[in-house]
Parts: C-alpha cells; structure tokens; sequence
C-alpha cells in the first residue's frame, strides 16, 4: 500500500548489499560480541542478521565474569564488505559493549559434540580406538550405544563424524563455536610478588 | 517526593521540555492521562494512533525538537508501527510511549496485548519494555538523549499497567552517560585534511546533500563550502531546503526524479563530496554507474552508512556540523573570485544539460497540471510555506516544484514512502510552527489514508491547507503501468472516490475545489484566506507522468523525459 518515491515496489532489479562493490573474497569469521545480559538482546542480534540478510552459521551465549555481561560468539561468513557491515550494525545496537572479529588474529577457538553412535559387540574396540586418538569421553553406555563427548574445533568434529559414520551414528547434538584471543606471547611473565 | 509511575511519565516529559504531545487513549495507558489532564502538556487527540506518530514526526522535523506520542496497549501500539518504521529510515527523533498489560500478565495472551518491543525491535533506535517503576526515569532520560543524539531516531517505550499505578521516589537524572553508546561527533583531522586536498584538486565537484545536514543544522556551513569554492550542489528528497532553492549554485534534487542536470553532473563529476546521505537506490540507480568517474568523499555520523552500497575514497565519521566546519576552517583563506574563474567550464557543462532538457510541463487553457497546482502554492505563498507530501507523484512534483529555501521545511516519508503520511504530518508541524502556512500536497489517493485527522485539526483548530493533486489513479503507480506494462492499469483507478468537497464540510472544515487553470490562483487565495483548516479539490490532468525518470536499476544518467 506504501508506495516509495518512484517506481514502487514492483519490477526493481534490486541491487542487493553489495553487489556492485570490489567484494573479496568470503571468509569464515569468528566473531565474538560482549552485550548487556538482558532480556531481548539475543533477539536484537539475530534479528539484525535476518533482517539484513546476514548469515550465522553458529551462535553461542553465556554469561562472563560479569554477571551484566554476557559473550555472544558467532560464526559467519562473507566478503570483506559484509564483515565490516556485519561489525558496524553490531556495534550500533544499543545493547553491544563491544565486537571483535579473531578472523586474522591469533586465537583459539573450540566446539563441542555429542555423539550417539551405534556400539555392537564387533565394533566396541574401533570406536574406543578412535575415542583415543581424538581424546574424547564416552559419557554414556547402553548395551546397543556409546554416547561420545568430543571437544575441538570445526575440523576435528568433522573428521570423527566422518569416520563414526559407517558404524551407524544414532544422534547428534552440538554447540557453535566459542573463541577466545591468545595472550600475548611476548608479554614477560611476571614472577614473585 | 513518591510518585506513581504515570505521573512519572509526565513529569518526565516535563522535565525535558515537551510542551505537545499526540495521542489516543485506552485502557491500558488511562492513569497516564488521568494525570496529563491536569498538567500543562498539551495532548492533540488523533483519530488514529498512526495519525499521532506522523504528527509526532512532523512536529519533530519542523521544530528540530523530539516529537512525543502516547498510545495504549495491543492495537493502539501496533498502529504506531508503519509511523515508527517511516520515523527510522528518515533519522526523526520520536519517543513513542505505548500502554502494556499488567506483568504477571505479559505472555499470556491477554486482552489487548501485543508484544510491541519484539515488533519494533527492528524499526526503533531502540527500545525498552519498563518492568519496574524504579527503572521508568532512567529510562525515559536515555529514550529522549538516544532519540536526538548521534544518528537521530524513533525510541519506543511500553508500560505495563501495573508500573503506571506502582508508586517509588521520583528523582529524574540531570546526567546520562551510555557506556555502550557514544555517537562520535567530531571528525578526524586527518581524514578532513585529506578531504580537503581532495577538493582543493578536484576540476568537477559536486556535493550531495541528505537529511543528515538538516538533522545537524549545518546549512550554513553547507553553504559556505559550497560558495567558497564555487561547488554546485544537489540534494536528496530528504536534504531540500538544505541548500537554498534559488541559488545560482543549486542543481535541484538528484536521483529516480532528480533534474537531468543534477544527475549528468554526478554521473561526470570527478569529486562527489556526500553530506549526510545514504547512498539510497533511488538516489545511486545501478551503483556501478553512479559517480562513475569520481572520488567520494562520505561524511556520515552513523559509521553502517559508510560503505553499505558504495564504496568510497575518504569516510569520515563525524557530525556534519563538525565535519563541514573543520573543512571550512581549512579551505578558508582559498580566493573565491578565483575559484568562481576556474570553475567556469564545469559550470557552463552543467548549465548546457540545464538548458537542453530543463524541468519543464506544458500548462494548457483547458486542463489543470498538477505541477501549476505546486508552481502556484510556491508563488502565493513566496516559498516561505512549510509544505508536506503524501507519497506518490504529488511527492516529487512538490519536491522538482516548490524552491525550498530553508530546512526543516519539507516534510515526507522519504525512506518509507508512507501514503498518509503528509496530512498528519503537516498537522504536527503546525503545531510546531503556530505561525507559518502548512500546506499538504496530497494525491486522491494517499490522502485517503488519514482523512480521519480532519477531525484532529478541526478540534483543535489547525489552519492546515490540503492540496489534493486529485488525477483519480494512484498516478505514480499507473505511470509505471503506462511506461512498463503497456498501459495496463491493474487496480490503480480509484473507482469510488468521495466528493472532497462534501467530505470536508461533513467534518466541519471548508472545502473548495478548482477545475480550470485559471480558478488555482484564486482558490489557493481563498484558502490561505479562511482561518481553519481547508481541503482544496484540484481536478487536474489524470494522465500526466512525473517527468524526467530514471527506471529502476539503470544508471543515473540514462533518464527518461516522458
């Protein structure tokens, strides 16, 4: 019912954010934002990525130190200009404290997995082999299931789904990314005191 | 001192000096205006809470001040939305306070509830849902300082019913500091410096204006840069009236309806200097081929402006004021008259495409145009009017034909493009501006979308004039039609029309129409004339098209001269 000063709404070409601009390459981007720990923020975040078109390929929240202070840390994906868009609308929302993008910096970054893989009496052996060689728990035994806990970063979840998966993984449930800088590795220590 | 949290409410409002507010009651909000009644805020009862934040936003752009509104509950807030929403493309500081079922009740369905902040979340600066009373002064202290800080913007505040009727001590903050919000506005030296070699260098410079210089009332220092080194300048739909109408520097308004010449002159400048602007698509057209051969320069206040659809060459981040200042500062001991001397050839490439395709319409003996209907609204009036528009054709011929000479005179739905929009508007202007003539430039069409205001103005005795361009279509849609879908008119004749004229005497309001070029000047007399409110029936030419055109997704300077 709203027509815009022109042509309406109908027949644009639409030139979507962006198109026409020097674009670069896309990149994954771990970006981590520390918020106001209230109500509604989570909502303010991701509505900004639907809104604006936006991808979020994993999404973590908790609190910090700070109980008024929570981290969200996302994972995404996209050209130079969409990050920097991506980090500005950020940073404009009442709620962020602040953003930082680890892409191209020194961090560390882990994800969590659980795995309930099928366990027959023949296969029992291969999969606590492979629970050894990527160093993850089995939290959880029945007599047909071993329920697996495995810590690591994209790469390696993948790589034991990959090999889990011919012996029958039942179910699976894992968390997003969450990333952290790396201390400075030139600082002194600081000893006594 | 122990207040309820709707007498904080209004003694908040006093506090920060709003003298009007717009709005329509209900349940949910009634202890508010059980206690408004006996301040001495002024309340503009609407007749339709989108009615109240137009009003809200009109009032804000023509004062430079916050514009406040006052809904209740579920319906009455949901109808503030496509006013919120209009309020955040344009950057207008609204503050929008809507009623709330009582807490315990809040995600239960009740009757009349609706949950307003998650609607709004994506169409407000910000906003917040009060869950105690102690909360309520802190928070309307940072609504209004976020609603008029930084990039301006509507902020909306929901008040459960029960936080109204809780009683705390009422102390309202001097001081607001944000530790999460700090606007930036002064401009980084050496960003202006190289700025300014940047256009000290530059053969063919053109500054393109937007809202953002009326929002930091920096025309004059617009004005300034612009004469001192002989710049021409356009503006957006947003920024006239940034720039004065009758300069010999001004191009008009440049994009989708721009002048040809405004446009031919982007599309070939080798600097283009943005103030305020926002690189919008019907300013740009195909990015590719905007500017194609220039430097950008983009000063903006909100950091996400700066390099969303273009890239650019210098981003400043700061406010125009500081910006344009800081730049004036150092251009200043550069010679004018020489600068004048110099700029000569791109002048005269300029005034060539002026002269060969000028903004022009041929206004017959027999049938009205619309755009004589504007051309005569200018003169009767000496430009001195404070004028709004609906949106549609009647937009842009107020926006190619009346000369703004000042800010905060041209009031539209730029960015959303809201039909409705100018009639409530322009109320809210006059209550602004008591004073100055507010004229609606409206379509047949748009105007129908708020007619029920009528009885706002009429009650509170609101001498706003309506300009109805009446064609019978939605005309900037059935244009479109004409020239891309072979004249197939789907749904745009407005079949069922009222008499205007009938309309406006059933709300007490005069009503006068004109039907032959030669009753326009007399009738728009005649108006200014009567002491309320007035519509006036212009019959005009129902198939003229908005003229020069750019189709969607071209480039700015393959304009079509229907």
């Amino acid at each position: 019912m709203c027509l815009s000063h022109g042509a309406g709404r109908t027949g644009d070409d639409g030139n979507a954010i962006g198109v026409e601009m020097e674009n670069g390459q896309e990149q994954k981007h771990t970006i981590s934002a520390l918020v106001d720990n209230e109500p509604g923020v989570l909502s303010r975040v991701t509505g900004l990525f639907s809104g604006r078109g936006f991808n979020i390929e994993s999404l973590c929240v908790a609190e910090t130190m700070d109980p008024l202070v929570s981290r969200i840390t996302l994972v995404t994906r996209g050209n130079e200009q969409i990050i920097e868009q991506i980090t500005k609308q950020l940073n404009k929302l009442v709620n962020v404290i602040k953003v930082m993008d680890f892409t191209n910096t020194e961090f560390v970054e882990r994800e969590m997995a659980l795995i309930k893989v099928r366990a027959e009496a023949t296969t029992r052996a291969e999969i606590l082999r492979i629970v050894d060689i990527f160093r993850c728990k089995v939290v959880d035994v029945s007599p047909q299931f071993y329920t697996l806990e495995v810590t690591g970063n994209e790469g390696k979840i993948k790589a034991i789904l990959d090999l889990l998966s011919h012996l029958g993984i039942k179910e699976i449930a894992r968390t997003g990314a969450i990333a952290m800088a790396r201390s400075k590795k030139e600082a002194p220590l600081k000893t006594g005191k | 001192m122990r207040l309820s949290g709707a007498e904080i409410v209004v003694e908040s409002l006093m506090q920060e000096g709003v003298s009007s507010i717009f709005g329509y009651p209900g349940a949910a909000i009634t202890d508010i205006y059980d206690y408004l009644e006996k301040s001495p805020i002024r309340h503009y009862l609407v007749r339709h809470e989108q009615g109240a934040v137009h009003m809200a936003d009109g009032f804000a752009r023509a004062s430079g001040k916050v514009g406040v509104c006052l809904v209740t509950s579920g319906p009455g807030a949901t109808n503030t939305v496509t006013g919120i929403a209009s309020a955040y493309m344009d950057s207008i500081p609204v503050i929008v306070f809507t009623g709330q079922v009582p807490t315990p009740l809040i995600g239960n369905d009740a009757f009349q509830e609706v949950d307003i902040v998650g609607i709004t979340r994506p169409c407000t600066k910000h906003n917040y849902l009060v869950k105690k009373v102690e909360d309520l002064p802190l928070v309307i202290k940072q609504a209004f300082y976020l609603a008029r800080s930084g990039r301006p913007g509507p902020v909306l505040i929901d008040l459960p019913k029960d936080v109204l009727a809780n009683k705390t001590e009422f102390k309202y903050p001097k001081k607001i500091e944000m530790r999460t919000y700090r606007p930036t506005y002064n401009a980084h030296p050496r960003q202006i410096e190289k700025a300014a070699s940047y256009i000290l260098k530059a053969k063919k410079p053109v500054i393109y204006a937007g809202g953002g210089v009326i929002s930091s009332r920096s025309s004059a220092e617009l004005k300034s840069l612009a004469e001192s080194l002989t710049i021409p300048v356009t503006t957006t739909l947003m920024g006239l009236g940034a720039f004065p109408g009758r300069h010999p520097l001004w191009l008009g308004m440049l994009g989708m309806h721009g002048t040809y010449w405004a446009n031919m002159a982007v599309g070939h400048c080798d600097l283009l200097i943005a103030v305020g602007a926002r690189f919008d698509d019907r300013v740009t057209g195909k990015v590719d081929l905007f500017a194609p051969e220039a430097r950008i320069i983009h000063i903006d206040i909100d950091p996400t402006s700066i390099r969303k659809n273009v890239s650019v060459d210098i981003p400043i981040v700061g406010d125009c004021k500081d910006a344009l200042g800081q730049l004036n500062q150092l251009i200043q001991k550069s010679n004018k008259q020489e600068w004048r001397k110099a700029r000569q050839p791109w002048l005269e490439e300029i005034k060539d495409w002026q002269e060969n395709h000028p903004l022009t319409y041929g206004q017959g003996k027999e049938e009205i145009k619309p755009q004589y209907v504007v051309e005569k609204i200018y003169e009767v009036t000496k430009g001195k009017a404070i004028i709004s528009t609906e949106v549609g054709q009647n937009q842009m011929w107020a926006a190619q034909y009346y000369h703004f000479d000042q800010p905060n005179s041209f009031i539209t739905s730029g960015g959303l493009g809201v039909m409705g929009y100018g009639f409530p508007a322009a109320i809210g202007a006059q209550v602004a501006c008591p004073d100055r003539i507010v004229f609606d430039i409206a379509g047949d069409g748009s105007i129908q979308m708020n007619i029920q205001e009528l009885a706002t103005a009429k009650a509170n005795n609101l001498p706003v004039k309506i300009a109805i361009l009446n064609n019978g279509y939605l005309g900037m849609v059935r244009q479109f039609q004409e020239l891309f879908y072979e004249k197939r008119y789907a749904q745009t004749f407005l079949k069922g029309n009222p008499d205007f004229v009938q309309l406006a005497e059933a709300y007490g309001v005069a009503g006068l129409r004109a039907e032959r070029p030669e009753e326009v000047v007399p009738v728009i007399e005649k108006a200014l004339s009567i002491k309320g409110p007035v519509i006036i029936d212009f019959k005009v030419c129902p198939e003229e098209c908005v003229s020069p055109m750019v189709p969607a997704g071209r480039g700015m300077t393959e304009m079509l001269l229907v």
